[in-house]
């Protein structure tokens, strides 16, 4: 067998594995964004002192343990008290459970990098404390932390890697179960490290465009 | 006839530090009163209670005969503030315009979403009330391009196009590069022709005399000493007041 | 909730012996590999800097590949692939080596930052002295960097450390391999991961702290 047909043989077996990679990066992505946007709302214009101090436990828990621990606890642990979720299920709510927490502390220190007086002018033109969040505060916020919204990004994409583990079939999966059969080892993991590097390329685009789009903002 | 703006027993502590140390004074309709003294007298303090960005420890408010920040003996809360905010118009020493809205949208957002007039109808109320401040050649430009004069011009239209009863200005041009200074006290000036009541923290005596109806000297959280501009600042009568704008002239 | 704790009072004895014994082989991989990323990584950082076209050309590739590929599929070349071409490690050293080519990208890229916060004059005034360049470089510059990004750092390692985990997946025996032995062992899935979650969150939560308290005053 040529070099180039084992090559392409080993490509075509990573096709189907390419949208699973993409589509649990994107839901946990939009999952973890959302819950950790929220979070950061809460934390940071909520009154109420127990729910920071549930917030606080909740992204320490969530950031001082690996997240291939996270996710046999919510594949096997659930499973063996009757929970029982698909591996690209818990695969997308592992990760986006830890996006929460990761996302939550880039939204809070774009609340934070504001100046007191934009929120002192929005009061001042009789705006309400919920409109002062969602006009002024929220789209400022969202623009400083976009750059770290986009490393977050490119991580998580990397980090869909490890829900191999638990056997939902994204690229690293197909690559572990393609060694096993073929022995072209080295060749299956440098085309996986290049196709990984390739799907970075249009997330990296995509950020870029969406930081010269909005990103030129220092308060 | 009643004042349009009434402050009786304004106090303010920070902890154990009285700020604010008894306040009492009655603002008329088109009247313009500059509050001058020391920093630390506690003039920005006094004027960030009256819009209750600051919670005053005691004392009583009143815009146009209703009671500001307290309802049914009961503090307002920042939301039902809002309504009695906008009818004052503020402007900062620093400015503070959104960087992420353009210069008209800075002007013409609260119109929309407070006073709910249409897009079109506030981008019309937005460049009319540039024009007032000359800053309708910067109209689509990003408050990042701006000079702190043009910042500060910018603010202040957006502060009229409240189309409020009151404006209060809190040291409007402390911050700015000596040769900016002037662009603003012209629209400053141009404003108190329209026959405006404005209230203004500041350290420009020389402005203060020209434009004001009435000076108020601040020092140590009371007021010492006020009267006709000229009278004061001529001929202050109290040695604090004396002593300060000998200080300020030197 | 009693079935739930009853098996801590139950295997508690058997399974913390095999816990710390495990505690111990992640602590000594996170470091080991750590303490060597630290080494690439200053040598990367240098290198950006060095004079030579070719080695500032080859440190941005580096940097910008590894950021592109997961950790698992470093590792998964390693200890898998570099076999098929005549390399061969034990698991434990290609996990220290994986991680800490990976981890030597971040720790450049601190590493730079820091190295760009400090002004010309701190090396111009130590050459002024007397100082040899190496010796301007040990003795004044490297102190200050290292005080400038000592927070981050300390953040890296956190990372690091949950990384380790990974290794479990190339037959390293620490917390998580242990805890799937365990898991097949004991059928409690649910009852170790969480312990195994909770050894991680004691090794590590000490260092988030330290590095929030080291961090400077944001704002």
């Amino acid at each position: 067998m040529s070099g180039l047909s084992t090559f392409i043989m080993v490509l075509e077996g990573f096709l189907g594995g390419v949208g699973v990679t993409v589509l649990v990066t994107l839901a946990s992505l939009v999952l973890g964004v959302a819950l950790g946007f929220g979070l950061a709302l809460l934390r940071q214009f909520g009154r109420l002192r127990a729910i920071h101090f549930l917030i606080d436990a909740y992204c320490e828990i969530m950031r001082n343990i690996p997240a291939l621990t996270h996710l046999f606890i919510l594949y096997f642990g659930l499973a063996s008290i009757g929970f029982r979720l698909s591996a690209i299920a818990a695969a997308i709510l592992g990760l986006g459970l830890i996006g929460g927490a990761v996302t939550c502390d880039l939204f809070r220190s774009g609340f934070a990098a504001l100046p007191n007086g934009q929120r002192e002018a929005a009061l001042a033109v009789g705006f309400t404390p919920f409109q002062t969040i969602f006009e002024i505060l929220t789209p400022q916020a969202l623009r400083i932390a976009l750059p770290s919204l986009g490393n977050y990004a490119v991580q998580l994409l990397k980090d869909t890697s490890i829900v191999s583990a638990i056997a939902a079939p994204e690229i690293m999966f197909y690559a572990r179960s393609m060694v096993t059969s073929s022995f072209q080892t080295t060749l299956i993991y440098v085309t996986v490290a290049g196709l990984y590097l390739l799907l970075g390329l249009p997330l990296m685009q995509a950020i870029r465009f969406l930081e010269s789009r909005y990103g030129r903002l220092k308060a | 006839m009643n004042p349009l703006l009434s402050v009786t027993g304004l106090r303010k502590s920070y902890g154990l530090v009285e700020v604010l140390k008894g306040i009492d004074f009655e603002v008329a309709a088109g009247e313009k009163i500059a509050l001058i003294g020391p920093s630390g007298s506690g003039k920005s303090t006094c004027l960030r209670c009256l819009n209750f960005l600051e919670k005053p420890s005691a004392g009583e408010i009143h815009l146009d005969g209703e009671r500001i920040g307290v309802s049914l003996g009961r503090q307002m809360s920042d939301r039902q503030l809002a309504p009695q905010r906008a009818e004052m118009g503020m402007v900062f020493q620093l400015f503070n315009l959104w960087p992420h809205l353009s210069v008209t949208e800075n002007v013409a957002i609260a119109a929309r979403k407070v006073r709910g007039l249409s897009a079109r109808e506030a981008q019309e109320l937005a460049l009319e009330m540039l024009a007032k401040v000359h800053m309708t050649h910067r109209a689509d430009a990003s408050p990042l391009e701006l000079s702190g004069g043009q910042q500060q011009r910018v603010a202040i239209a957006r502060a009229l196009a409240q189309k409020p009863k009151l404006m209060l200005f809190d040291e409007p041009t402390s911050a700015l590069d000596p040769e900016l200074v002037h662009e603003v006290l012209k629209v400053m000036e141009e404003l108190a022709a329209e026959g405006r009541t404005m209230l203004i923290v500041t350290h420009e005596i020389a402005f203060a005399r020209d434009i004001a109806d009435r000076v108020m000297f601040l020092d140590g959280g009371t007021i010492v000493e006020q009267g006709p501009a000229r009278d004061l600042i001529l001929s202050p009568r109290e040695a604090r007041t004396q002593a300060f704008l000998k200080q300020i002239r030197h | 909730m009693s079935d739930f704790i009853e098996p801590y009072f139950e295997y508690g004895k058997e399974w913390l012996p095999l816990l710390v014994k495990a505690m111990g082989t992640t602590a000594l991989l996170s470091v080991s590999a750590f303490a060597l990323s630290l080494v690439f990584g200053l040598l990367l950082a240098l290198c950006r800097n060095a004079p030579s076209r070719a080695l500032s050309h080859f440190v941005t590739v580096y940097v910008s590949v590894v950021r592109g590929v997961p950790l698992l599929a470093i590792l998964f070349l390693l200890y898998f692939g570099l076999p098929g071409i005549g390399i061969t490690f034990d698991a434990f050293t290609g996990a220290v080596l994986g991680l800490a080519f990976a981890f030597a990208a971040q720790v450049a890229e601190l590493f730079r930052a820091g190295l760009m916060a400090i002004p010309k004059g701190q090396r111009e005034a130590a050459l002024a002295v007397g100082f040899t360049p190496f010796q301007s470089f040990t003795l004044i510059v490297l102190p200050q960097v290292v005080r400038i990004i000592i927070a981050p750092l300390i953040v890296t390692f956190v990372s690091l450390l949950k990384d380790s985990s990974l290794a479990s997946l190339i037959t390293v025996n620490e917390l998580v391999l242990t805890g799937r032995a365990m898991a097949t062992e004991y059928f409690l899935p649910l009852q170790i991961y969480l312990a195994v979650g909770l050894c991680y969150f004691f090794i590590a939560w000490p260092f988030s702290l330290l590095s929030r308290r080291l961090a400077p005053a944001v704002g």
